[in-house]
């Protein structure tokens, strides 16, 4: 393995964990501050590369595209908001669980109903479909730069909101203490709701951005969904700071795992016992990483503080 | 939208009518279809279904000239599900017959309580080679291929170009290892690398920068369904198109070429099916199909559709009789039927003896991305695994 | 002890009991009544309700009574049909020694994660218990010697005391049945012991559980183990069921259909488990045969029930919660 060949896995790892880190974001925000534990957001990555993909082709442009399509998202996601996740918020986490499960179900097999079980696929747009030589006889594809700079931006942004503005400090203490916040006046609803858009938007956004990366099928969302929670759960719920890091650490121990976890094995073991256990190893190694966080750290790298 | 909406509603539209007829007929034959109708892999399952249906309707919704009727059950590409539904079909709704399946491990693990039932199992898809061999069984025959042979195929190719380093990709599961096996028959040239991807994995960034610091002199690849629709697009903004060889097998077809279009144009694959082949049943397959569905078919729709063809006709020899097995295995054994394929006949252990051709994907005059053959590799060839099965 | 007699007071034994009874005579009745029928396939599915109601129930006991929602409970059924395999393949098959192996086994495996696990609360215990089944179903994956990733056709069916026992539809629908019925009973009869009371005590509060003096992880280990062992004899019924045994047994999905079952049948009744999972597989086994999108059909039920009613099947039937 020589270096330049590691730093490109690398980057292939950044720009993994930017997708992880746009649908955790919403995810730990939603969770961390509303306490309400949201499987159908995954459901909001899905929906946003189905619109998107359909929005574009319709009207040939993509930025067009993107903004109808997750302008439907999120109208969409309103949609579910007020019809199911607003009665949820008040329930036990276990009835949470249980009726976003539900609308996973629903959405995932609706979106069958509608849009037929072959995968769809999404243009991207023209300028950004280039490539860049990167290594010798690998081009790097402009796009995958493009979802590393759009996740850089997004993270700043979150942070400059969460930190610097009154709504970020609003968010930050009615996850800690929800009361006070309440008595201050604060309409907390409001405040929920403005959160929940907030994440589904940013979910819906992920989708699109790796829309043209991926086939779009109406089950893309159920393993980014469980990713997601790992990161959530590794950088410590509600911390913002948390998944930045735990994303971008999930994606470059899975994408450095699948590059060479066999060949680091063959330095050891026979070849056959290498390539029956790399494959193995490699897929475990995020949920080791996870295992062995929460065994260290019971609430995360970051957990415990509200959102940071 | 519209489309394959509206194929939903023609399927379950048409097997309403089978029913009533079936009411109104004394002995109808009963069909369990068995396919992967959810999930990533769910196209290739529709297209073996759409195919088979197609071939019941323009027969009348007869086979053998009995009124028929199609039970179609969705496996959700998970053994032990199928199993229970094989059971189902078999004990509760008393089918005559089996037929579909698309996946392999499906298919071994429905094969031997259809058996163990004395049901007769009729592969639209799926050739294991234990099926084929060791454990082949006379209530099994494959109207498609045995596994290893489309890999085969480019093995073959590859070792025809003179190719001499090669590296090879597909997912972690039998399948995928029986896919290098059956590309290693005919390649002699070095392997680099063998890749094996988690089943279901979508983004290839890493196994492709590997390829490419690899400089091989081509890639064999077996990435089935949406895997393979990825697969190719990434290749593709990769810039490897082009520059390094890529022949895949049941990667490239109608069933991924309209996500991919553009991304797979000229590239190469194995299979003993394309639409381009010149036989006036195969014509008129195609130009049906695309009528009634809007799409061009794929090998599975053709595998499909001769599956049921293949019953129809060993019923008309049976005179429509399912009871008497021994005779009913002699009618399916003689391949009654008129394969799109061409050339068709069935082997000691039930798969076929079939031509085997290199396909490139190209753009039709209509915009559609099809599959069309270049050159046959194998002629009437038979699988490497007849001589192990007992059946004679 | 005064918590316990303050449990004691809400939680008269004889109405979960009365209502596992009813529960299990009516799984019996339909048993037999298919077999009078001669109806191999209803016999078949009513063995896989028990199986699978079995397998919830085991998950019930840990997120109703000790309040530890796994998120991994399929992998240890899974593990438990891994073990009939892999017995299987080496001659034993007899269930005299099967049936323990498994159990001890899988209650080892789920000991030593549930050690682990149990170091953290909330949703990071629910992550941690994926975690593990996730590294056991990527195990599995990987023994090719094994099937892999397809799965592998059972050897035969187990034996008990070298009779066939299994070898029949109805064979295994009244083994499935008499494993449920022990099942239910005893940990029904769990609830009311002493052990069963610091389960719960430390559910509704663990400081104060803990500050009486209970060791509160010891009895969540041996609970989660206990778990474990019962789902595995779940998977060992199911292996010579299915007579095939796939890493897709551990899939997460089939956790989460696990939780559900043991939801929508109310967490903190353990009949209610069994019933939550005879209405989803009635669901899944009625609209399936109707319709491909049946999954759309079983959603909104779930939405439904929770939005409507609170998550509790018992109490759409009428029957108070707990």
């Amino acid at each position: 393995m020589n270096a330049s060949l590691l730093a490109l896995q690398a980057l292939n790892g950044l720009q993994y964990g930017m997708i992880l880190f746009l649908v955790a974001a919403g995810l730990t925000l939603v969770f961390g501050v509303m306490d309400f534990i949201n499987l159908a957001h995954g459901v909001q990555f899905t929906l946003g590369a189905y619109l998107t993909a359909s929005f574009v082709a319709r009207f040939d442009n993509f930025a067009l595209g993107l903004a109808a399509g997750l302008a439907a998202a999120l109208a969409l996601g309103v949609l579910l908001e007020i019809a199911v996740f607003r009665i949820l918020t008040r329930r036990s986490h276990l009835e949470q669980v249980l009726g976003t499960f539900g609308v996973i179900l629903v959405v995932t097999d609706a979106l069958r109903l509608v849009y037929g079980p072959a995968p769809r696929s999404l243009r991207m747009p023209e300028a950004l479909s280039g490539a860049i030589p990167l290594m010798d006889g690998l081009m790097y594809p402009l796009w995958r730069l493009a979802i590393i700079a759009a996740g850089l931006v997004v993270a700043l942004a979150l942070w400059l909101l969460v930190a610097k503005t009154r709504v970020g400090m609003l968010v930050r203490a009615g996850s800690t203490d929800r009361e006070t916040v309440s008595a201050l006046g604060v309409d907390i609803e409001r405040l929920f709701v403005l959160v929940f858009v907030f994440g589904a938007l940013l979910a819906a956004f992920a989708g699109a951005m790796a829309g043209p990366l991926l086939s779009i099928e109406p089950t893309m969302g159920d393993n980014v969904l469980i990713l997601a929670f790992v990161v959530i759960v590794i950088g410590g719920i509600g911390s913002i700071r948390g998944a930045f890091v735990a994303a971008l650490l999930i994606g470059l121990v899975d994408t450095l795992g699948r590059a060479f976890a066999t060949d680091v094995l063959k330095l050891v073991l026979s070849n056959a016992t290498a390539s029956a256990a790399g494959p193995a190893i490699a897929s475990m190694l995020i949920y080791v990483l996870m295992a062995l966080v929460l065994v260290a750290r019971p609430a995360g790298l970051f957990g415990g503080n509200g959102p940071s | 939208m519209t489309s394959s909406f509206r194929r939903a509603l023609l399927a379950s539209a048409f097997v309403a009518p089978a029913l009533f007829g079936a009411a109104a007929q004394a002995d109808p034959v009963k069909i369990g279809f068995l396919s992967t109708l959810s999930g990533p892999s769910a196209p290739l399952g529709v297209h073996m279904r759409d195919g088979f249906l197609l071939a019941v309707k323009e027969l009348g919704g007869k086979l053998g000239g009995q009124p028929t009727e199609v039970l179609v059950v969705d496996d959700e590409l998970k053994p032990d599900v199928a199993v229970s539904k094989v059971k189902a079909l078999i004990e509760r709704d008393k089918v005559d017959l089996l037929a579909g399946v698309v996946f392999s491990n499906v298919m071994m693990a429905v094969a031997k309580p259809a058996a163990e039932a004395k049901t007769f199992l009729i592969s639209g898809n799926a050739g294991p080679s234990p099926l084929a061999g060791k454990a082949c069984s006379e209530y099994f025959f494959s109207a498609s291929y045995q596994n290893d042979q489309n890999h085969e195929v480019m093995g073959k190719y590859a070792q025809d170009q003179g190719y001499k380093r090669v590296v090879l990709m597909t997912p972690n599961y039998q399948a995928g290892k029986d896919s290098m096996a059956g590309f290693k028959r005919h390649f002699k040239g070095e392997v680099l690398d063998e890749i094996f991807t988690p089943l279901g994995q979508l983004d290839f960034s890493a196994e492709l920068a590997k390829i490419a610091s690899a400089k091989p002199d081509a890639v064999f690849t077996f990435m089935p369904g949406g895997m393979g629709v990825n697969l190719v697009k990434q290749w593709s903004q990769a810039g490897l198109a082009g520059k390094i060889p890529f022949l895949s097998a049941f990667t490239v077809d109608e069933t991924t070429l309209p996500a991919t279009k553009e991304a797979a144009d000229g590239l190469l694959s194995g299979a003993e099916w394309a639409p381009n082949i010149d036989t006036p049943e195969n014509k008129a397959f195609v130009a049906a199909y695309e009528k009634e569905y809007g799409v061009a078919p794929s090998l599975y729709a053709a595998q499909g559709y001769d599956a049921a063809r293949l019953i129809d006709g060993a019923l008309k020899a049976t005179g429509g009789k399912t009871s008497d097995k021994e005779a009913l295995r002699k009618a399916i054994a003689s391949a009654p039927f008129k394969s799109v394929r061409g050339a068709f006949k069935f082997n000691t252990n039930g798969f076929p003896v079939q031509d085997f051709y290199v396909v490139k994907a190209v753009k039709r005059g209509d915009g559609a991305y099809v599959t069309q053959t270049v050159s046959k590799v194998f002629s009437q060839a038979a699988d490497a695994y007849a001589a192990e099965c007992p059946l004679k | 002890m005064i918590e316990a007699a303050a449990f004691r007071q809400d939680e008269p034994l004889r109405r979960p009991l009365r209502a596992a009874a009813l529960v299990l005579v009516a799984l019996a009745a339909a048993i037999l009544v298919a077999w009078a029928m001669g109806n191999a396939w209803w016999l078949s599915f009513l063995a896989r309700v028990a199986i699978t109601a079995t397998a919830a129930l085991s998950l019930s006991c840990l997120i109703g009574q000790a309040g530890l929602v796994s998120f991994g409970h399929a992998a240890q059924v899974g593990l438990g049909a891994y073990v009939a395999l892999i017995a299987g393949e080496y001659g034993i098959a007899d269930l005299t020694l099967l049936a323990p192996l498994a159990f001890v086994v899988v209650a080892l495996w789920s000991a030593v994660t549930a050690a682990l696990a149990l170091r953290t609360r909330g949703v990071y215990f629910i992550m941690l218990t994926l975690a593990f089944a996730q590294m056991a179903y990527f195990i599995m994956q990987s023994l090719s010697r094994f099937g892999g990733d397809d799965g592998m056709a059972l050897a035969r069916r187990a034996t008990l005391f070298g009779a066939p026992v299994l070898k029949t539809d109805l064979g295994l629908a009244l083994a499935a049945l008499a494993l449920l019925a022990a099942a239910l009973i005893g940990f029904v009869w769990m609830t009311e012991t002493r052990y069963g009371l610091v389960l719960r005590a430390a559910k509704e509060n663990e400081s104060r559980a803990l500050a009486s003096g209970f060791r509160v992880f010891r009895f969540q280990l041996y609970a989660y183990a206990l778990a474990g062992g019962v789902a595995a004899l779940a998977g060992v019924l199911l292996a010579n069921q299915a007579e095939f045994v796939s890493p897709s047994y551990m899939n997460w999905h089939r956790s989460g259909e696990l939780i559900v079952m043991v939801v929508l049948g109310g967490a903190t009744s353990l009949p209610g488990a069994v019933i939550g999972a005879a209405v989803v597989l009635i669901i899944e086994e009625a609209l399936g045969h109707w319709t491909e999108f049946w999954k759309l059909g079983l959603g909104l039920v779930i939405v439904a029930a929770v939005l409507l009613r609170g998550a509790d099947l018992s109490a759409l039937f009428g029957r108070a919660r707990r």
